[in-house]
């Protein structure tokens, strides 16, 4: 798994390719939270373009962002889901408060 | 249901051997050939089931998980995922969506995954002896669209 950062003004986007689950989870938080930490953005952009694999584990590292980055006043999407992702995704209710583009 | 094939194996509950299971299985199906869609499906209910053992059934201390999978005669493949676990006290509660035990970060929509991406989702549990999930998918494939 794969975590790509790029700071564009007052955004960051993080660019994930591999596989998302339990198992990778918990890296890819930190590098995230890592980041939002140190940049404080006003917007968090998490690309899936290049997600081979994501399961439930998906949806819980985008909400525990979500939670990270909106308690320093940062929004959060998520772009570039296949539809079997954003399936999954909907389950939760996550589209309520996350952008998906 | 006559059973065609068939494919035991036993792992350690670690977090690692989530995606060899789901990737065996993916293989083992490979043979009824399914499309990618299916494999998809099927590689996000097992890797559901092998999770929920891990942080569930093991709470994360380790043990072994039990998975067989079989193709029956009429193209249908069902994955068993079996754990000598804590076991689920009250298993309707936990199929519901998002309800789960333990934070850091579960959305508690695993039995709510499994469910959507398979055709059946059976889920036998005993307090202290350990959990039972039986993913059953009918593959209708590319050969025979």
């Amino acid at each position: 798994m794969q975590v790509q950062t790029v700071v564009d003004g007052k955004a960051l986007h993080v660019y994930l390719a591999g596989e998302i689950d339990h198992d990778s989870a918990p890296r890819i938080r930190e590098k995230i939270d890592d980041k939002v930490t140190e940049c404080r953005p006003c917007v968090l952009r998490l690309d899936f373009s290049d997600v081979s694999f994501m399961d439930s584990s998906g949806v819980g590292l985008v909400m525990g962002r979500y939670r990270h980055a909106h308690a320093l006043g940062c929004a959060t999407e998520v772009t570039h889901l296949t539809p079997r992702y954003e399936k999954i995704m909907k389950m939760s209710g996550l589209s309520k408060i996350v952008k998906f583009s | 249901m006559k059973k065609i094939n068939e494919c035991r194996m036993t792992v350690d509950a670690k977090s690692v051997n989530e995606g060899f299971c789901r990737a065996v299985c993916a293989a083992f199906a490979a043979q009824a050939e399914p499309t990618v869609e299916e494999i998809g499906d099927i590689k996000t209910a097992v890797s559901e089931a092998v999770t929920n053992c891990i942080v569930h059934a093991y709470r994360e201390m380790g043990g072994k998980i039990y998975i067989t999978a079989s193709l029956l005669a009429d193209q249908r493949l069902r994955i068993t995922v079996r754990d000598r676990g804590c076991g689920i006290a009250d298993v309707k509660q936990a199929m519901e969506p998002l309800f789960t035990t333990v934070g850091d970060d579960r959305s508690g929509l695993g039995f709510s995954v499994m469910e959507t991406f398979s055709d059946k989702l059976t889920v036998r549990s005993k307090v202290g002896k350990g959990t039972t999930v039986i993913i059953e998918k009918k593959l209708r494939g590319r050969a025979r669209d």
